[in-house]
């Protein structure tokens, strides 16, 4: 009995564990490094997207920060990496092979930056969903902005061993490069420590949304009032989900640091780009796991299709978002995941 | 010598004003366990104001609220409902994208123990609260005659039964005391009628107490044990059925000035 | 104490300018209550048609006369271009969602200021090159004051605002139109039982919070005349201090809007000068927070409430 339990408990990790393997021997020989790298972008996209979905989707707040969250895992999971290799072993090196020990370290940076990302997370959500939610877009927006002003302002980063090991803790802790960025961070990210996390994210969300606590969540969506009157603490609840969020943009933001073809700098991580993920969950439905899925999808590959036009991709992008909330305000699948939508006229 | 009954809600010279308008003056009543209690008056009197201060929305200026003899002072909306106390509104509130299930399913939340790491790990006390809720939800809904309409939006439900589920998930949170605030607005006489026996099952199956906003006079007269009139925030008067239909106070709060007998 | 005088003239300059921006926030806010993200954007519209009008009449030309008259002309100008955008905006994105979720109507926003943003970007508008606005008032140096040069521009600048604010004084507080604003700020169901047109005065504010943002644009490039790109992260700036400021003052309140901008401006301005330059974007959100901690609803108070 247990044991059954415990299979029903971990058995979608294990799956989603094995399927991210699987990607990661087939990158080795089957998929082409562009392809490669476009499905990392993708897993990383799917995260952001069904992360920020547990705020402006299901708790129905406005947070359009997201990527501040991002840039704090993101250069946090860097430092630990960047700089504990030095302090480690000496270099930045990367080993070949799978759960190497520079694996670890890359796998607890980005866990150090969930955990900072979730902290500046409850920081900035306490005492604004204490208020009415168009605050805290303003707040959020207002964070990502200080992030960066700070971020910008860091010194250089260290480049040799020698000068990391005579540094102090916060030397090394303001070292980020300033403007910029964080370069020379080791290239850690595959494809299966993306889809790893991808897997986790997803089990976390639809597990949540289709529990108790979950629907607390969406009554706040609906109806904050009655969510009250029905016994949810509604702030509370806005504060967790915010937390959450924040933590599974850190982990977005530590793969995105470690991803070969990207760099780790504060104007990347900007009101662009929170406001790319937010087109994501517009579009996708706010509520819908699948929907946010769906929509990292077709919004990671459209630029990359669209390579030539680049320049129109943010006019059709706001455009787009114009008038989908004019005729389709719940965006492609609404509340409703894939499975669940009549795919019949009744 | 009478004993006190020690009543479920006792509330003591309660009073709000919003910016310089006084909106309910010394507002006093004492309901006991299963009263049926009716609030009348002419609109604006401030009888939903009475309501936000009983569950929380707004802070009274002065006096004290307790339900079974626990203050409420300025506790939360949430933490109230925990206490037992919920309500139905005047501008039905329900969650209109989720389903009629889910609707009463929310309100069985405040009553679960396990937390998020329970959720997320599946560990056994969620799946059985996850289960019993469920069962719960199912069965209330089966007797307010919603079952069939389980899975439905409940945005989709016609009129009347939006108004019962509203009451379904007030019931939901295992309430001692479920304030209505007029559950017969835009009803025709027989829905009335069926709504009617509807609170006196709550308060004879369910053991609820209730306490009922209403403009719809019959079923005030007819179903309530006890009636406050409230008028411009001052209560005018208070006792049974019987004495408020003739109180000639009541009738000029409602009709003005009475004419000249002919 | 030049250094002090000196810092309170850039602060009332700097004040003023989001003052200006923030009464848009405010105003929408009042009757709609929602965030018009896109309103910064059309203080930055402002600033980029003043450039462009100023240099089509030529005034580019290395031999341009500096001219106050000119200087007038395109400030009404521009404000009457960003009026008819305002009420453009008003008209296809947001009365259209006039009943919907406060969520779907932010969300719109943020579409429209993007809009504006990128488009503006394009070659047929204005283009991704940073431009330099040219001077339509000579650099005079009107006085010097214990050290401290008052600059014609400085001088010219914040009157013109003041000027703006107090006409807008006038108008919402002792005009039969300035009631109706009100009016349907407070409760728009009544105001159009009272027979009050609600569209014409929802339609009216966001022309005038417009206008006037167009004002701080022309006046912000008077006094800063190197004009980068339109989305360029200057301005998103400037628009989210001035929300700060009319968040401060108490949203939806006009006078809070006022204070709230030149309280923004003082406190930047200080903690420039005497704490550290680079840090000053961070003062002025640490304001917001403690604000939003201790009194939500600003200083003056906030008109909007929410029915239970």
């Amino acid at each position: 009995m247990v044991a059954r339990s415990l299979w029903g408990t971990i058995a979608p990790l294990v799956v989603g564990f094995a399927l991210a393997a699987g990607l990661q021997l087939a990158a080795g020989s089957v998929i082409a490094p562009f392809y490669a790298k476009l499905l990392m972008d993708i897993g990383i996209n799917i995260v952001l997207a069904v992360s920020l979905n547990l705020v402006n989707g299901f708790t129905g707040q406005f947070s359009i920060g997201h990527a501040g969250f991002m840039a704090v895992g993101g250069y946090a999971a860097g430092t630990v990496t960047y700089y504990g290799s030095f302090l480690l072993w000496g270099s930045t090196h990367v080993t070949e092979g799978w759960l190497t020990k520079g694996d670890l370290l890359f796998v607890g940076g980005c866990l150090f930056g969930a955990l900072l990302a979730a902290l500046a997370g409850f920081i900035v959500g306490l005492p604004s969903l204490r208020l009415r939610g168009d605050y805290l877009a303003i707040v959020t927006l207002g964070f990502g902005e200080i992030l960066r002003v700070l971020l910008q302002r860091t010194g250089d980063v260290l480049q040799t061993a020698d000068q990391v090991e005579k540094a102090s803790t916060a030397t090394l802790a303001t070292s980020l490069g300033g403007s910029l960025g964080f370069s020379g961070l080791p290239y850690y990210t595959d494809l299966f420590w993306v889809y790893v996390f991808v897997t986790i994210t997803l089990v976390v969300a639809l597990r949540l949304k289709f529990s108790s606590l979950g629907r607390a969540f969406l009554s706040i969506r609906e109806n904050e009032i009655a969510a009250e009157a029905v016994g949810v603490d509604t702030t509370r609840l806005k504060v967790r989900a915010f937390v959450l969020a924040a933590a599974f943009a850190g982990i977005a933001g530590g793969l995105f640091a470690h991803e070969i073809g990207t760099s780790l700098n504060p104007r990347e991580l900007g009101f662009q780009k929170s406001f790319d993920v937010v087109i994501m969950v517009v579009l996708g439905g706010m509520g819908s796991v699948s929907g946010a899925v769906l929509a990292a999808i077709v919004l990671t590959i459209l630029p990359e299709a669209l390579r030539g036009f680049s320049e129109f991709r943010m006019p059709i992008y706001a455009l787009a978002l114009i008038l989908m909330m004019i005729l389709r305000p719940q965006g492609l699948l609404g509340l409703r995941e894939i499975w669940e939508m009549k795919w019949r006229k009744r | 010598m009478a004993e006190a009954v020690s009543s479920l809600l006792s509330v003591d010279k309660v009073s709000i004003s919003f910016g310089g308008l006084k909106a309910v003056s010394d507002f006093n009543l004492e309901i006991p366990d299963q009263g049926l209690y009716g609030l009348i008056g002419p609109n604006g009197a401030g009888k939903t104001t009475v309501f936000n201060m009983l569950t929380g929305v707004y802070k009274p200026d002065t006096g004290t609220i307790r339900l079974s003899g626990r203050d409420l002072a300025s506790m939360k909306p949430h933490k109230i409902a925990a206490c037992g106390m919920s309500r139905t509104f005047q501008n039905i509130r329900l969650f209109p994208d989720l389903s009629v299930l889910d609707n009463v399913r929310i309100a069985c939340h405040l009553r679960t123990r396990s937390g998020f790491v329970a959720t997320m790990l599946r560990l056994k006390r969620h799946r059985d609260e996850e289960r019993a809720i469920e069962e719960k939800a199912r069965k209330l809904l089966e007797l307010f005659d919603l079952a069939s309409r389980a899975d439905e939006e409940s945005r989709s439900l016609p009129y009347g039964d939006q108004r019962r589920l509203e009451i379904a998930r007030a019931l939901a949170t295992d309430a001692k005391l479920v304030l209505l605030d007029e559950p017969a607005a835009g009803m025709n006489p027989k829905e009335t009628h069926a709504l009617s026996a509807l609170i006196r099952r709550l308060r004879d199956e369910f053991r609820v107490t209730i306490l009922l906003i209403e403009h719809d006079m019959g079923l005030v007269m007819e179903i309530c044990d006890r009636v406050t009139v409230l008028d411009y925030g001052v209560t005018i008067a208070s006792g049974v059925p019987a004495e408020i239909q003739c109180d000639p106070r009541v009738i000029e709060a409602y009709l003005g000035e009475p004419t000249e007998a002919v | 104490m030049t250094k002090f005088l000196q810092t309170l003239m850039d602060g009332v300059a700097v004040g003023s300018l989001y003052a200006l921006i923030a009464l848009g926030y405010t105003m929408v806010y009042g009757i709609l209550q929602f965030i018009n993200f896109a309103h910064s954007d059309v203080f930055v519209l402002g600033a980029w048609v003043s450039y462009t009008i100023a240099v089509t009449l030529g005034y580019a030309a290395a031999n341009a006369e500096p001219s106050v008259f000119a200087g007038l002309l395109i400030l009404f100008a521009a404000m009457a271009t960003c009026g008819a955008v305002g009420f453009t905006i008003e008209r296809l994105a947001y009365r259209p969602l006039r009943n919907a979720p406060r969520l779907n109507v932010l969300i719109t926003a943020i579409g429209v200021s993007l809009l504006l943003q990128n488009v503006g970007q394009l070659p047929w508008f204005f283009g991704t090159q940073p431009q330099r606005m040219p001077s339509l008032i000579e650099d005079k140096v009107l006085g010097v004051v214990s050290g401290v040069s008052i600059h014609a521009v400085d001088v010219i600048g914040a009157g013109t605002a003041i000027v703006l604010m107090l006409i807008l004084e006038w108008l919402i507080f002792r005009t039969r139109l300035g009631r109706a604003m009100r009016a349907v700020s407070h409760d728009t169901a009544v105001a159009s039982l009272m027979g009050i047109n609600v569209d014409a005065v929802i339609s009216f504010t966001f022309v005038l919070g417009s206008a006037l943002a167009a004002a701080a644009g022309f006046l912000y490039a008077m006094k800063y005349p190197g004009l980068n790109q339109p989305a360029h992260a200057t301005w998103v700036l400037l628009g989210l201090k001035a929300f700060v400021a009319a968040v401060i003052g108490g949203i939806g309140n006009v006078r809070g809007a006022m204070l709230g901008g030149f309280l923004i401006g003082a406190i930047e301005l200080f903690g420039a000068a005497y704490l550290s330059p680079h840090l000053r974007d961070i003062y002025v959100f640490s304001i917001l927070i403690v604000v939003l901690l201790v009194r939500p609803s600003g200083i003056l108070g906030s008109t909007v409430a929410e029915k239970v």
